[in-house]
């Protein structure tokens, strides 16, 4: 098989480039008119709805000046959603890879009962449960804690299936060479197979940070006291019918995207991994 | 000295081993979805007020009979329908051609593509409500004001297809780039000399997408099929932001969560919530397991 790579621009290539670029178009659209917007004064989005016009003489970068001036609490917001994410995504990671760990490597009794139960609570929407789940917090005293947030989906039921997946690629060898040299069950985890799931950790980190970073529901319904809010709580409380706060809402929304745009660029061979993860059955 | 011992030996023998490593989830499963299902279904057939809860058999699926509930399901179903035929086969072309060698740029769209899907539904939700806007400066009334359009309003308005299309065209713009990233990766577990087994037997590129391709993503078709039910039946945020709060004209944007968060959280009436709540769960059940039933899933094993 000889490199075949010399692109030619073909007819078909050409219709295929064309309908790919009005794609791109259409997708990014939404994205240049919010950053757009979130150079004009708040008012005047509120009168004008959002739209592409670049007239140069109402844009500056005001809201933005205003958003880092420290007089709201936009930057409470965005430290509370940096902390969530950070322990959610750390504590799911490691106790989901605990258990995938388990799955993966042992028979045992149940064992295919209890996968099954993995696998149907993917299949359940969690806002079925809220409510129920609601009094529970409020009973457990999780009420307006993080705990109470991340506690419910600590186990996710994706990455333990990733998890599982990834470690059935694991010849159980390993398992076997680390109990001959006298290591216990979970120090075979801990030592051997901890360090080499490294990529799975990478592609389920940007998943499952992805998701806590930008969750809405469930954290709103927990968290109540104002200095707890996360970014999306925060932004959508700015969202009025009077229109007051499009300044701060806007440019606020804009910089709670571009850390997790420059995230995707940089990794965005592991977001891809992480995403493409459930589409692939085992 | 008997119980360390214990502990010592017994939870690291290799019959309790995977036992401690599975114990998280059988926790978590426990405590934060058996018993909040089971609460579901006991508080479905009460009338909830603290102090005095009374069981009240079957009045709470009975009240679900009324026109609210209806139009909320309704709107779920028409939603679930018209993303799934919109959400299936454009990804599914798509990501044929994007796979295919006469494709340049093949990294750079499927990146742009995916973009939509890191923006919270806060964000896009009402960047797209601005984008719906009724004023005719808005972006989409704007550009086909330049087709002689006269200002729609969309959100909500006397006819119930903008609403919808408002809807679809948001969760379109969202799950465009996954559901293609889903269908690049089944792409490329399909081994390449069935193709070129094709093309030796004579066969057009329209032929080996009809015998080849598409069967052949059928699990990755049934899985996207799966969570667009899943998503389409529990529809709520999108609603939500679209319409700024649960209460839109008419209904427009009501669906069965949505219906279920005003009766359980603004009107505080939990057992009626937990009723609609069980229904929707027993709804999307059986729409999945008729669905995999239907596409063969259990016939396969594993």
């Amino acid at each position: 098989m000889k490199a075949k790579r010399s692109i030619k621009l073909t007819p078909q290539t050409g219709v295929m480039l064309m309908l790919f670029i009005v794609m791109a178009v259409i997708t990014l659209t939404p994205f240049i008119s919010i950053f757009l917007a979130s150079l004009r004064p708040g008012k005047e989005i509120m009168r004008q709805g959002l739209g592409l016009n670049l007239d140069t003489s109402v844009m500056s970068f005001k809201n933005y000046i205003y958003l880092f001036s420290g007089e709201t609490a936009y930057f409470t917001w965005y430290k509370n959603s940096i902390i969530i994410t950070a322990v959610q995504t750390v504590l799911t990671l490691f106790v989901s890879a605990f258990v995938g760990y388990g799955f993966a490597m042992y028979d045992f009794k149940l064992k295919n009962l209890l996968f099954m139960c993995v696998l149907f609570i993917m299949m359940i929407p969690m806002e079925i449960i809220m409510l129920p789940l609601f009094q529970l917090i409020i009973k457990l005293k999780l009420i307006d804690t993080i705990w109470g947030v991340i506690l419910p989906f600590v186990a996710g039921p994706l990455p333990i299936f990733f998890f599982r997946q990834y470690l059935s690629g694991i010849p159980k060898d390993f398992l076997d060479a680390g109990r001959v040299d006298g290591c216990t069950e979970y120090g075979i985890f801990f030592r051997i197979v901890f360090p080499l799931m490294k990529p799975a950790f990478a592609a389920m980190g940007i998943f499952v940070g992805m998701n806590s970073w930008n969750n809405f529901l469930w954290p709103m319904i927990v968290l109540n006291s104002k200095d707890k809010l996360t970014l999306p709580i925060g932004l959508n409380a700015l969202i009025t019918p009077y229109g007051n706060n499009y300044d701060v809402l806007i440019a606020g929304a804009v910089f709670s995207v571009v850390p997790v745009i420059i995230l995707f660029l940089l990794f965005q061979k592991y977001f891809i991994a992480g995403m493409a993860a459930g589409g692939v059955k085992g | 000295m008997k119980l360390k011992n214990w502990i010592k030996s017994v939870p690291y023998s290799q019959k309790i081993a995977p036992y401690v490593f599975i114990s998280p989830f059988i926790i978590v499963f426990l405590v934060f979805f058996v018993y909040p299902v089971i609460s579901t279904v006991i508080m479905s057939f009460q009338k909830v007020v603290p102090g005095q809860t009374t069981f009240v058999g079957l009045d709470n699926f009975k009240n679900l009979l009324n026109s609210d509930f209806s139009k909320a399901v309704k709107n779920n179903l028409i939603y679930t329908v018209t993303t799934i035929a919109v959400l299936i086969p454009v990804p599914l072309i798509l990501s044929v051609l994007l796979d295919s060698k006469k494709m340049i740029g093949k990294n750079s769209f499927r990146a742009i593509l995916f973009l939509p899907a890191l923006v919270s539904i806060v964000v896009a939700g009402f960047t797209f409500r601005l984008i719906f806007g009724e004023l005719p400066t808005a972006l989409l009334n704007s550009i086909l004001s330049n087709f002689g359009v006269k200002p729609i309003k969309w959100l909500g308005g006397p006819a119930q297809w903008t609403t919808f299309f408002a809807l679809l065209t948001l969760c379109s713009w969202r799950w465009m780039g996954v559901n293609i990233i889903y269908y690049l990766s089944g792409l490329q577990s399909i081994p390449t000399d069935l193709y070129e087994a094709a093309h030796i037997d004579g066969a057009g590129s329209m032929q080996k997408l009809r015998y080849i391709t598409i069967p052949l993503l059928r699990p990755v078709t049934i899985y996207i099929l799966t969570i667009s039910i899943y998503g389409g039946m529990a529809m709520f945020l999108e609603s939500f932001m679209l319409f700024n709060g649960n209460r839109s004209p008419g209904g427009a944007g009501l669906t069965i969560v949505g219906y279920l968060y005003r009766l359980g959280w603004e009107q505080a009436n939990i057992g009626y919530g937990s009723a609609i709540g069980l229904t929707l769960l027993v709804i999307t059940l059986g729409v999945n397991v008729i669905m995999l039933k239907y596409a063969g899933l259990f016939k396969k094993g594993e």
